[in-house]
């Protein structure tokens, strides 16, 4: 018993697990948080196609030397900004916009690296996930990013719920739906910018939706969601991190399969019961898009 | 304010407004007032414009001409339609009651006073009881009146509600207008579209026959007439008189015979 409690407590000797292990915990948490908003949106996929719009800043960040963070994040909020107006624009769904816009910023980041070479940051660490590359700099930069999400969602709960719930009439209601839409894009590139290094590119998508899925599953309290979510987000990061030290495994890689786990956990004791809550999790309708029916006449030609 | 008085207060003017899509007008030289304490009616088919005067009355969309003229200070709600709502998104009865109070910024908690005022809103419509239920838990006359009370507690002058009848059955609607006929009485003006022109129309106060212009507007008496009927939806029907209300029934189809 007490090797494996020396087996599990050997890491924290390093400085550059536990600066992973604080990282990977805020990272779950701000991600299991914020996919609440992103799922029950119908924007599953958003982080999955914003981290690959991120990774075109910083492709292009890297070919004229400027800041990472900056370039990068000013590209994610670029993209998110205009998957979310393309999608409200009602012509496109929000799953063709992300689909057009991130990858062909994806794309363009390829190009950019395939012509100029890679002169920043290891990209094998933006596509999966280190634990190795976690510098000073990134913890500080999750945890200012996990407050400031955390002061948009306290001061602004009752207008992200409104505007989530039914965009319409929240509008109407007096809710700056348009500012309030822009805010979360703003918090969720900041998210996926700042957790990119530990999670990857291609796996942040599932840390932003499985927690969420998982906590609609256990309960019909929008509140409750936004609790259970951060926890199982938190809780995935930090068991993820270990079981990535101890098997040698990437850490989003890890992170991802802890989620999959509490998926599969909950799913079988709760059974198909719970799979209810999260059904048609994401379904909207614009309300004022929706055709009356027609006065049923047979003579009506 | 004596009731002559309130009845006279313009809330919204519409001057001769056109608006469409691509090109398409959808509506074309439509004129209204609506007036403080009045019950409207607005029917029509699919396509008729319905949907674009709510969306101009809720002053989502501008009109490309003409003119509108709002009331300064003017509180409407909007109640959707209950097709439109995703009835499996988490939130309980009180928490939808309670959005009406979002904007700006505000504690993610409710005050004791708006749980008060959530509550007596709620209790007002009956369904006190279920606050603490999932939204998907109610039957659609409790989801109308857990949409009524939300737009109630942003104590509106005017409520404009799309098809508030729609999928529902024959008691709920009767329960539906019962409520808000109660509502108008106190006070509360209210404009509702509407396709169902027996089991709504007819029983409403004033009405507006809409097909991209204003076909005919006054009491039923006066717009559910088959001249204007036809006008209005483009197909043969017919007004018949049952115990003083009018009931429209489809006109006979000239089916071509064999020889």
């Amino acid at each position: 018993m007490s090797s494996i409690w020396a087996s599990f407590l050997e890491p924290f000797a390093y400085q550059f697990f536990v600066k992973g292990l604080l990282v990977a915990t805020m990272a779950g948490l701000l991600c299991g948080l914020l996919g609440v908003y992103i799922t029950l949106r119908g924007m599953s996929y958003i982080g999955h196609g914003l981290s690959h719009a991120v990774f075109g800043g910083f492709a292009a960040s890297s070919v004229i030397s400027f800041n990472y963070y900056l370039g990068a994040g000013i590209w994610g909020l670029a993209s998110a900004l205009a998957i979310n107006r393309v999608s409200r624009s009602r012509r496109i769904g929000a799953d063709a916009a992300i689909g057009v816009i991130t990858t062909a910023s994806f794309a363009l980041g390829i190009a950019l690296l395939s012509l100029y070479g890679n002169k920043g940051p290891s990209f094998d660490a933006a596509l999966f996930g280190s634990i190795i590359g976690v510098a000073d700099t990134d913890v500080w930069v999750v945890a200012g990013v996990t407050a400031f999400t955390l002061i948009v969602v306290l001061g602004r709960y009752r207008a992200l719920l409104f505007s989530t719930f039914d965009p319409e009439v929240a509008d109407v209601s007096g809710v700056r739906v348009a500012r309030t839409d822009a805010l979360l894009m703003l918090v969720l590139s900041l998210a996926i910018l700042a957790t990119l290094n530990i999670i990857g590119v291609t796996l942040v998508a599932a840390t932003l939706v499985i927690p969420a899925v998982v906590a609609r599953m256990l309960t019909d309290s929008f509140s409750r969601m936004l609790w259970i979510s951060s926890i199982i987000g938190a809780a995935a990061g930090f068991i993820g991190m270990n079981l990535s030290y101890h098997l040698n495994v990437p850490s989003g890689t890890m992170i991802v399969l802890v989620d999959a786990a509490a998926f599969c956990l909950v799913l079988m004791v709760t059974g198909g019961r719970s799979l209810r809550g999260s059904a048609r999790l994401d379904e909207h309708v614009d309300p004022l898009l929706v055709t009356p029916k027609p006065i049923p006449s047979r003579n009506a030609r | 304010m004596t009731e002559t008085l309130r009845q006279r207060t313009d809330l919204i003017t519409l001057h001769d407004v056109g608006f469409g899509y691509d090109r398409r007008p959808v509506l074309d030289g439509v004129t209204l007032r609506l007036r403080a304490g009045t019950f409207t009616g607005v029917v029509g088919p699919s396509g008729s414009g319905k949907t674009s005067l709510l969306r101009i009355l809720l002053r989502t969309v501008h009109p490309q001409r003409g003119r509108v003229s709002i009331k300064p200070g003017l509180r409407v709600a909007y109640v959707p339609q209950l097709e439109t709502v995703n009835w499996n998104f988490p939130v309980t009865v009180a928490e939808c009651v309670l959005m009406s109070r979002s904007q700006g910024m505000r504690w993610p908690w409710a005050s004791t006073s708006e749980r008060v005022e959530a509550h007596e809103t709620l209790d007002r419509l009956g369904i006190a009881d279920l606050a603490g239920r999932h939204i998907r838990e109610l039957s659609g006359g409790q989801q109308q009146r857990m949409f009524l009370a939300r737009a109630l507690l942003r104590r509106p002058e005017l409520m404009l509600l799309d098809e508030p009848t729609s999928g529902v059955d024959v008691k709920t609607r009767h329960e539906v207008l019962h409520l808000l006929g109660e509502l108008n009485e106190d006070g509360l003006s209210i404009v509702l579209t509407t396709h169902d022109l027996n089991g709504v129309a007819a029983h409403l106060p004033h009405l507006v026959a809409l097909r991209t212009r204003v076909i005919a507007e006054g009491h039923p008496d006066e717009v559910i007439r088959t001249d204007i009927l036809e006008a209005t939806f483009g197909a043969n029907m017919e007004v018949l008189a049952h115990a003083g209300m009018p009931i429209v029934v489809e006109g006979h189809h000239r089916h071509a015979r064999p020889a």
